[in-house]
């Protein structure tokens, strides 16, 4: 439980990164020309008027993520980085357009920031990393690579298309998607035996896929980090005590192309399993809200859904609701502001959602 | 609180995951169980044929002897539900509460599964004709002086069940007693009956590594049945069409079970209509052999009117009544979905409910849904109310002719045939069509366990292979 002074100390150096956001985004010297036009129709100043997140709350409704699949890039690009080559990354996209993220730091600043998190134990330097997951036009590829480069290792890559996962499940063809995953196992564990890798990024269902092939630690893994779909208490002890044998760290995470890596703190025996994670604060804020008045935030211990705001310079995105619910977690000494627990689909617990195996 | 744990080749396991199970009649919970990740399941049973080498360590003639043991525990012993023991009452009380079944159909079915475990010689007598208990043992019977080789074709039997009657756990039981492990799939709001099974043959002395015990998701399902060389899964037509191309897959869908009566059969209606009434009625209506359309091959109103008036005395009663018939709905929901599926049935010419009364057929008794038990006399086959099946006391009556008849009735599970004619019975015997058939006044729904049950357990179990020794 981290203590109020550094709680206090985490608000107020937030506070100041709004302003800064804000500041950078709705000035007509840097900003992005999409919130300049929003803030000249809705009849407000957005640099005088919000100091605080409280502010900001106030003043943005949820974001609508239209805007990030209909509207030309021009309009989202920052005049401080106009004629900058960029990296589109996106998410979502199983049917229709996706939501696309401009980058042109951030993916790399992201992965940067969370390396400073990893134990060098456990994800030692100058070692080789394999990913096992989505890459395409996700940032998670470069974003994975550029982790084991800073570290001083290579990476090795075995790709999976989500999208077409998620279409074959979601029409029942089970068959097709089992022999999908048994393909993107194979070669993972082609590498695994055929290569020097210590250091693992998958998802949770292809973790438990590859430790029914092959033992991750008798490979030599010595860290797994770990992200993509909902991880139930059950299935990190599970992935904890059978597929890692307890031998191997185990570093789930939440994120997204929007957000960026929110991390979680080694899991201790009084967490029974249960995750927690925080978001990479200040360059972004998670709340857990109340679905039908998302301005209120849950109380702690309560669930409620997802609510992301993104506070870059690259990219300003005001109370984004993700597809997420969470339970509100207290700060915490190494994040000493709010977590968000047990993270599920929302409303995964009345009816079925379609995850497949990202 | 109870709290039914997995079971992982026969070792207990707590989950993180839990899953309320609660009384139908006001979502009071009355157990959790832990649920299975389905990763947890494949990781399990890639070593299943250790629980292979449990139950073949165990002669056949034991094994059979504690499947008595077990009938007389199931039926009267506390045992063990988690970390709590559990009485035969608060068993009937929670799989009445949860499931919807009358605490007599409750008790009905114990006396099936009792009886199947009693019968167990007989049973595989039945179903492997008459082999020595050596073909278990040892893989190797001479019979008749020919050599005979038996191999299992799965190291288990997935059994993925349903929550709406309990008797159906009888199907997978001789399994245990051929040495093939089971790994089963209980339904979510019936989790009571298998795990007791269970428990009463690990305490008669069966090697508990024999029984996984998995309750999880649609996925963990899946996987059970892809895990395991062989399954039995029950479900509705989506489940049936989703396995139809599986071999190593035995589908208990649907049963649209008939009665046919024939037409110099029909003058005497009223002197079985017993038949009738437990065909259509036995059990709730609720299993695959319930008759859900009687066949007259020749004028059926008589007969329909019959009926129907023995089914509207049918009334919906308290869950602990000794008179009770009807299962209440664990799922309103769905009670209300087959109430609407009839009622538009009824606006399409050529059908007319014979039960309509004063009362609503859907109705609400003690915090229970209920669906009086519903007679339709259809025209003729090609009416959307004939030859369907719900889950309730629900028959359409229709007529056919001798000549057309085994063309219209379509796949069948049970067909009992009121008949005395040796043609039609001929026909009758070699029709493909039909899985059960009984000749004369034979309830659909009266079973005798030597006999197959959608498919010969024992052949869907084990392979004959060619075996010669050398001198």
């Amino acid at each position: 439980m981290a203590g109020q002074a550094a709680i206090q100390s985490a608000r107020v150096a937030l506070d100041a990164h709004i302003r800064e956001t804000v500041a950078w985004h709705f000035s007509p010297d840097t900003g992005t020309p999409y919130w300049i036009d929003w803030a000249r129709g809705a009849g407000v100043d957005p640099i005088a008027q919000i100091q605080t997140l409280d502010d900001l709350i106030g003043m943005f409704p949820n974001f609508d993520d239209s805007v990030l699949r209909d509207l030309p890039h021009q309009r989202l690009i920052p005049a401080a980085y106009g004629g900058k080559t960029f990296c589109v990354f996106e998410t979502g996209g199983t049917t229709g357009m996706p939501k696309q993220r401009l980058s042109w730091e951030d993916h790399l600043l992201d992965y940067t920031e969370f390396s400073t998190t990893l134990s060098d134990e456990h994800f030692p330097k100058n070692s080789n990393w394999l990913m096992v997951g989505p890459s395409g036009p996700r940032r998670l590829r470069l974003g994975i690579e550029h982790l084991a480069n800073i570290r001083g290792g290579s990476c090795y890559f075995v790709d999976l298309d989500p999208r077409w996962v998620k279409r074959l499940v979601s029409t029942g063809q089970s068959d097709q998607a089992r022999a999908y995953k048994a393909h993107v196992v194979d070669q993972a564990v082609t590498i695994l035996k055929g290569r020097d890798v210590e250091c693992l990024f998958t998802t949770p269902l292809l973790l438990e896929a590859i430790g029914e092939r092959v033992s991750p630690a008798d490979r030599g893994i010595k860290g797994v980090f770990c992200g993509g779909t909902t991880m139930t208490p059950q299935m990190v002890r599970f992935l904890v005590e059978e597929v890692l044998e307890h031998r191997v760290q185990f570093v789930p995470t939440y994120g997204n192309t929007l957000m960026g890596l929110a991390c979680s703190v080694p899991l201790q025996p009084e967490d029974n399993y249960s995750v927690t994670y925080y978001a990479p604060q200040p360059r972004a804020v998670l709340r857990v809200v109340k679905p039908d008045d998302t301005a209120q935030s849950v109380d702690s211990g309560e669930w409620g859904r997802v609510e992301l705001t993104t506070l870059t310079r690259e990219f300003f995105m005001p109370r984004f609701l993700e597809r997420d619910e969470a339970m509100r977690r207290a700060p915490c000494d190494a994040f000493p502001w709010d977590g968000v627990g047990e993270v599920r689909p929302f409303e995964s617990a009345r009816k079925k959602i379609v995850e497949g195996v990202y | 609180m109870r709290h039914i744990p997995i079971l992982r080749l026969g070792e207990v396991y707590d989950s993180l995951d839990r899953q309320d199970v609660c009384d139908h009649r006001n979502e009071t919970v009355v157990a959790v169980t832990s649920q299975a990740n389905p990763g947890l399941i494949r990781r399990d049973l890639q070593r299943v044929e250790t629980a292979r080498r449990a139950l073949q360590a165990v002669p056949h003639n034991d094994l059979l002897d504690l499947c008595g043991r077990a009938a007389d525990l199931f039926e009267s012993a506390d045992l063990p539900l988690g970390n709590e023991p559990q009485s035969v009452d608060d068993y009937i009380a929670v799989l009445s509460a949860t499931s919807g079944l009358p605490h007599t159909l409750c008790r009905a079915n114990m006396g099936k599964i009792c009886e199947v475990l009693r019968q167990m010689p007989e049973i595989i007598a039945g179903l492997t004709r008459g082999l020595p208990a050596d073909i278990f043992d040892a893989g190797l019977a001479t019979v008749h002086g020919s050599n005979m080789c038996y191999c299992p074709v799965a190291d288990a039997l997935g059994v993925v069940l349903p929550s709406n009657s309990p008797g159906v756990n009888s199907l997978w039981i001789p399994a245990v007693a051929m040495k093939i492990p089971v790994v089963i799939k209980p339904g979510s709001e019936e989790p009571w009956t298998p795990w007791r099974i269970i428990q009463a043959l690990i305490a008669a002395g069966c090697p508990a590594e024999a029984f996984s015990y998995y309750p999880t998701s649609h996925a963990g399902a899946d996987d059970i049945v892809q895990a395991c060389g062989a399954a039995i899964v029950f479900g509705d037509r989506a489940v049936a069409k989703r396995y139809a191309d599986c071999p190593q897959v035995n589908i208990h869908g649907p049963g649209h079970s008939k009665v046919i009566v024939d037409n110099r059969q029909l003058s005497r209606c009223l002197e079985f209509i017993d038949v009738l009434v437990d065909s259509v009625c036995a059990n709730g209506g609720r299993s695959c052999i319930n008759a859900s359309t009687i066949v007259c091959l020749g004028p059926a109103d008589e007969l329909a009117q019959a009926l129907a008036t023995r089914l509207r005395a049918i009334a919906p009663r308290r869950l602990d009544d000794p008179q009770a018939q009807l299962s209440a709905f664990a799922n309103p929901l769905m009670a209300d979905y087959i109430d609407a599926q009839i009622e538009d049935g009824l606006k399409v010419p050529g059908a007319v409910e014979l039960t309509a009364g004063e009362s609503p057929r859907r109705c609400e008794l003690a915090g229970s849904v209920f669906m009086r038990p519903t007679v339709v006399r259809c025209d003729d086959f090609t009416h959307p109310l004939s030859n369907r099946e719900f889950l309730f006391p629900y028959v359409a009556v229709v007529e056919s002719r001798r000549e057309s008849v085994l063309q219209e009735i379509g796949p069948s599970l049970a067909v009992s045939a009121i008949t005395e004619d040796p043609s039609l019975i001929e026909a009758l015997v070699n029709c493909p069509q039909i899985d059960r058939l009984n000749i004369g006044g034979i309830p659909t729904n009266r079973v005798e366990w030597d006999q197959p049950h959608e498919g010969n357990l024992f052949e869907f179990l084990y392979r004959r292979r060619a075996i010669q020794r050398a001198g």
